[in-house]
C-alpha cells in the first residue's frame, strides 16, 4: 500500500508541475500577480511530492520490500545498511528520481530565496523550471518506474553490482547531480530573459551564484567520481576520456567559461548574448550527458545495462529542450541590447580568451565523443577515440589557456597595462623558472615537456598567490596594514585566487603522476620481495577472509624501506556471493602526496600470484587541487555581495547606476 | 584602436583558435584512432600492421594460457575465425573463456599474434560489448537485442 503511495504522489507531482507550467506564464503576459505567485505554492508542492515518493522508495531499500521489482533486482538484506541507502541511486529509476529531486530541490531553492527577484522573471523562471521536471517526471512514470512490484515477492533480493557497494555511491552521484542539474538554474533564467526579452546586469548577478554552487558541486563530483574509479578499478588510472567521463567533463568546462562570461556581464554589461547562449549550451551538455548514460549508445567502461527505449524518449526531451531554447534565441537574442566595449588588452579581453579556449576545447571533447556515433551511423564503421586523441587535441588547447590564467585577475577592466601586469609577475614566472630547472636537474631523463608542465604548475599557484598579495598591497604599505587588508578582501576575491590555486595543483598532480610514476607487474608466489620506486614488498602470501555479502582472498605485503618498516598494503580479490562477481580491491599507501598502488590478479597453478605494483608521483595533488577548486567556490558562495543581492530591486536604469564594487 | 580594428582583433583571435583546434582533431583522427575489427575481417586481411586496432569476440574456451611473468595468450574467436592474443599485464575481474572481450593493441610487423596492451572489462556481468554484439550477430551466434 505505502509503495503506491510513492507511485501516486509520483503522478501527483506531474499534475502539480504541469500547472507550474502554465499558469504562471498565463499570470506574466496578463500582469497578474495572483497567477505568478502561483509559481512559488506549486514549486513547494512539487518538491515536497516527490520527496515523499524519494522517501518511499528509500524506506522500501531499508526495509529489504522485495515485493518492489527495483529493491530486489538491486538489494539483498544482507547489504550493509549504508549500502541498503545509497542503492536507492544505484540503479536507473532511482537515479532517474534523485535527478527530478535535485531538480526540483533547485527550483525550490529559488521560490524560497527569490523574494528580491522581480515577480516577472522569478514566475518565468520556475515555469521553465517546471516544463523540465514535466518531462522528466513523464519519462519517470512512462519508462522508468521505481515502483513496479512483483507478485510473489521473491525471498531475497539479487544484490547490488559489487563496484557499486562502495561509499563512493553515497557522494559521487548526489554531489555530480547537484552539479549537472544545477545548471538547469541557469538555463532557466536565459531561457525566461529571452522570452521576456529584457537582460541586464542585475540579472547576471542574480544568474552567477546558482551558476558558481552547480560548479562547485560538479567540480566536487568529478573529483570524487575520479578518485573512486581510481580505488575502485583496480586499473590505477584516474581518468580514461570515456564517454561517461566526458559526459560530466564537457559541462564543466562549459560551466567554467560561464562563470567567467557572466563575470563580465555583471560588471561590464558586456557579453550579454554569449552569456545567454552559453547558459543555454552548458544545460544542454548536461541533458546530452545524461543522454549518453542513461541509454548506452555508447561502450562505457562506467556503463551498466541498458535500454534503448529509455534512450530515445531522453533524446526526445533533449531535442524538444535544446532544439526549443535554441530556437528561442536564435528569435530572440537580436532584439537584446548590445552592452559596453572594451579594449582588447583588459580584464573582459582576457575573460573573453578565457571563453574562447574553453568552449574550443569543449568543443574538441564533443567531436571526439560523438564521432564514433556519427561514423557509424553513416559509414558503418565502428571505431574507438581513446585518450591519444583527447591528449593530442584537448591539451595544446589547455596550454596557452593556463599561461595567461595569472595575468586575468591582474589586468584593469576596460583597458589594462599588459607590461605592468608582467612585471608584477616577474617573481611567479621566476620561481616557475627555477621549478623547471629544478625538475630537469633532479631527476635524470625527465622529458623537457614534465618540466614545463610542472613549471606550469607553479606559475598557476605564485600567480594566484601574487594576486592576492598585490590586492592587499603588498609592499606598499606595513606589515600590519596589509595583514588587515588581506583578511579584509572581498571573498570572491580569496574564491578566485583559491580556484586557479588548485587548478595549479591539479596540473602538477595530472603532470607529474604521468611522467614520474612507475609500474611492475610480475608473479610472486609467498616470501618473495620486489622492490618499486625505493620501498621493498614482501609478499606474505594469500590468506581468505569473509565480508557481510563477499568472501576474498587477501594479500598481504609488508612495505619497509632502507630496512626499515612502513606497514602493510592488503589487496584483495573479492567474490561477492549473490551475484557470484569478481572484483579486484586496490591496496592503497599514501606515502607524501605519493602513493603505492597494489593490485591482485589470476592465482597460477603453483600457488603464485600476478601482482602489479603502481608508484603514483604525486597523484593525490589531482584530487587535492579539485577539493581546493570547490573551497574556492564556497568561499566565492559566501561574498557580501551575492548574499545580499540588494541592487536586484531598483530599476536598472542604465550602466551610471552600477559603480564598480571596489576590487 | 577604432571600434571596427577591436571587433576584427577579436575575429581574428577566435578564429585562430578554432582554426588550431580544428587542424588538431583533423589530425588526431586521422591518426589517433582505433578501428574495430572481428576476427573475421582480420582474417579478411583488414589490419595493416602497427596501426592500433580494437579487437573483439568470444575467448576461446580452453585456450588461456600463462606464460613468463604475467603473461598470457588467448584465442578470440567469432565462431567463424581466431585470432591469437598476447597480452602482458592483469586480466580483468569478468574476463572468462566463452565470454565477451573487446582488447586493444597492434599487429607487429610479420608477426600473426595481436599484441594487446589493454583488455577491456566491464563493470557488470551481464553485459556484452556492443561491437562484440553486433559482430557475433552478423556470425548468427548471438540471439539477443
Amino acid at each position: 500500500m505505502i509503495i503506491e503511495l510513492g507511485h501516486y504522489a509520483l503522478v501527483l507531482a506531474l499534475a502539480a508541475a504541469l500547472l507550474q507550467s502554465v499558469v504562471p506564464i498565463i499570470g506574466v503576459r496578463r500582469s497578474d500577480e495572483g497567477l505568478m505567485a502561483m509559481a512559488t505554492v506549486a514549486t513547494m508542492a512539487t518538491l515536497a511530492l516527490v520527496l515523499f515518493s524519494f522517501c518511499i522508495l528509500t524506506w522500501s531499500y531499508l526495509t529489504s520490500d522485495f515485493s518492489v521489482a527495483n529493491v530486489w533486482e538491486n538489494s539483498h538484506s544482507l547489504k550493509p545498511l549504508i549500502y541498503k541507502f545509497s542503492g536507492v541511486w544505484g540503479n536507473h529509476e532511482g537515479s532517474m528520481l534523485l535527478w527530478v529531486l535535485i531538480l526540483v530541490l533547485f527550483s525550490a531553492l529559488v521560490a524560497g530565496f527569490g523574494r528580491n527577484l522581480p515577480s516577472e522573471l522569478k514566475a518565468t523562471v520556475l515555469a521553465v523550471q517546471a516544463w523540465i521536471v514535466t518531462a522528466f517526471l513523464l519519462f519517470i512514470l512512462m519508462t522508468s518506474n521505481p515502483f513496479l512490484r512483483l507478485a510473489p515477492a521473491p525471498a531475497e533480493g539479487q544484490d547490488l553490482n559489487p563496484i557499486l557497494q562502495d561509499p563512493g555511491l553515497a557522494i559521487h552521484p548526489p554531489l555530480l547531480y547537484l552539479g549537472y542539474v544545477g545548471f538547469s538554474i541557469s538555463f532557466s533564467f536565459a531561457v525566461a530573459a529571452l522570452i521576456n526579452g529584457r537582460i541586464d546586469a542585475a540579472w547576471a548577478r542574480w544568474v552567477r551564484p546558482w551558476t558558481l554552487a552547480a560548479w562547485t558541486a560538479l567540480t566536487a563530483g568529478i573529483a570524487m567520481g575520479s578518485y573512486w574509479a581510481y580505488y575502485e578499478l583496480g586499473w590505477g588510472g584516474w581518468w580514461f576520456w570515456d564517454p561517461v567521463e566526458n559526459a560530466s567533463f564537457m559541462p564543466w568546462l562549459a560551466g567554467t567559461a560561464l562563470l567567467h562570461s557572466a563575470l563580465v556581464m555583471e560588471k561590464r554589461e558586456a557579453l550579454k548574448i554569449w552569456t545567454i547562449l552559453l547558459a543555454i549550451l552548458t544545460f544542454s551538455l548536461s541533458l546530452l550527458g545524461t543522454f549518453l548514460v542513461r541509454s548506452g549508445v555508447l561502450t562505457s567502461v562506467h556503463s551498466f545495462a541498458t535500454d534503448p527505449q529509455r534512450g530515445i524518449f531522453i533524446l526526445c526531451i533533449l531535442a524538444i529542450f535544446v532544439g526549443g531554447a535554441l530556437t528561442l534565441f536564435a528569435l530572440r537574442a537580436g532584439t537584446l541590447s548590445q552592452g559596453g566595449l572594451f579594449a582588447p588588452i583588459s580584464r573582459e579581453g582576457a575573460l573573453v580568451l578565457n571563453n574562447l579556449f574553453l568552449t574550443t576545447a569543449t568543443a574538441t571533447v564533443l567531436t571526439g565523443t560523438l564521432y564514433p556515433l556519427v561514423l557509424e551511423s553513416v559509414t558503418g564503421s565502428k571505431i574507438s577515440v581513446g585518450a591519444p586523441f583527447f591528449n593530442l587535441t584537448f591539451g595544446p588547447l589547455m596550454v596557452p589557456l593556463l599561461c595567461i590564467v595569472p595575468f586575468g585577475p591582474l589586468l584593469a577592466w576596460k583597458r589594462g597595462d599588459l607590461w605592468a601586469v608582467t612585471q608584477r609577475l616577474y617573481l611567479a614566472a621566476g620561481l616557475a623558472l627555477v621549478t623547471a630547472l629544478g625538475v630537469l636537474w633532479f631527476t635524470t631523463g625527465a622529458p623537457v615537456l614534465a618540466a614545463f608542465g610542472v613549471a606550469l604548475g607553479v606559475w598557476l599557484i605564485a600567480g594566484s598567490l601574487t594576486d592576492l598579495a598585490l590586492r592587499a598591497g603588498f609592499g606598499r604599505v606595513s606589515p600590519s596594514i596589509f595583514l588587515r587588508r588581506l583578511i579584509g578582501l572581498p571573498r570572491s576575491a580569496f574564491g578566485t585566487a583559491l580556484a586557479h590555486f588548485g587548478l595549479g595543483v591539479t596540473v602538477i598532480g595530472v603532470v607529474a603522476s604521468t611522467v614520474f610514476s612507475t609500474e611492475l607487474v610480475t608473479r610472486l608466489k609467498a616470501g618473495d620481495v620486489i622492490e618499486a620506486a625505493g620501498y621493498e614488498l614482501a609478499f606474505g602470501g594469500l590468506q581468505p577472509a569473509v565480508g557481510p555479502n563477499f568472501t576474498e582472498l587477501q594479500g598481504r605485503f609488508a612495505v619497509t624501506k632502507d630496512g626499515r618498516a612502513i606497514g602493510d598494503i592488503t589487496s584483495a580479490k573479492r567474490l561477492y556471493t549473490a551475484r557470484r562477481m569478481p572484483t579486484t580491491e586496490a591496496g592503497i599507501m599514501t606515502r607524501g602526496f605519493s602513493q603505492l598502488y597494489v593490485s591482485l590478479g589470476d592465482e597460477g597453478e603453483d600457488g603464485t600470484v600476478v601482482v602489479r605494483v603502481w608508484w603514483k608521483s604525486w597523484i593525490t595533488f589531482i584530487w587535492l587541487g579539485a577539493v581546493i577548486m570547490s573551497i574556492g567556490g564556497c568561499v566565492s558562495l559566501l561574498d557580501r555581495r551575492l548574499r545580499i543581492g540588494a541592487p536586484a530591486r531598483r530599476r536598472a536604469p542604465g550602466p551610471a547606476a552600477h559603480p564598480e564594487p571596489a576590487e | 584602436m577604432t571600434r571596427k580594428q577591436k571587433r576584427l582583433s577579436l575575429i581574428a583571435g577566435g578564429l585562430g583558435v578554432i582554426g588550431l583546434a580544428v587542424l588538431l582533431v583533423m589530425f588526431a583522427l586521422s591518426s589517433q584512432i582505433a578501428y574495430f575489427q572481428s576476427p573475421t575481417d582480420i582474417a579478411e586481411g583488414a589490419a595493416p600492421p602497427n596501426q592500433r586496432i580494437r579487437l573483439g569476440g568470444l575467448v576461446v574456451d580452453g585456450s588461456v594460457t600463462r606464460g613468463e611473468g604475467a603473461e598470457v595468450s588467448f584465442g578470440v574467436t567469432d565462431t567463424a575465425n581466431t585470432v591469437e592474443v598476447v597480452y602482458n599485464g592483469i586480466l580483468p575481474d569478468l574476463f572468462r573463456e566463452g565470454q565477451g572481450v573487446v582488447v586493444e593493441g597492434i599487429f607487429e610487423a610479420g608477426n600473426p599474434v595481436f599484441r594487446a596492451d589493454s583488455v577491456l572489462a566491464k563493470h557488470d556481468e551481464t553485459y556484452m560489448p556492443k561491437e562484440v554484439a553486433d559482430s557475433l550477430k552478423e556470425q548468427g551466434v548471438w540471439q539477443g537485442n
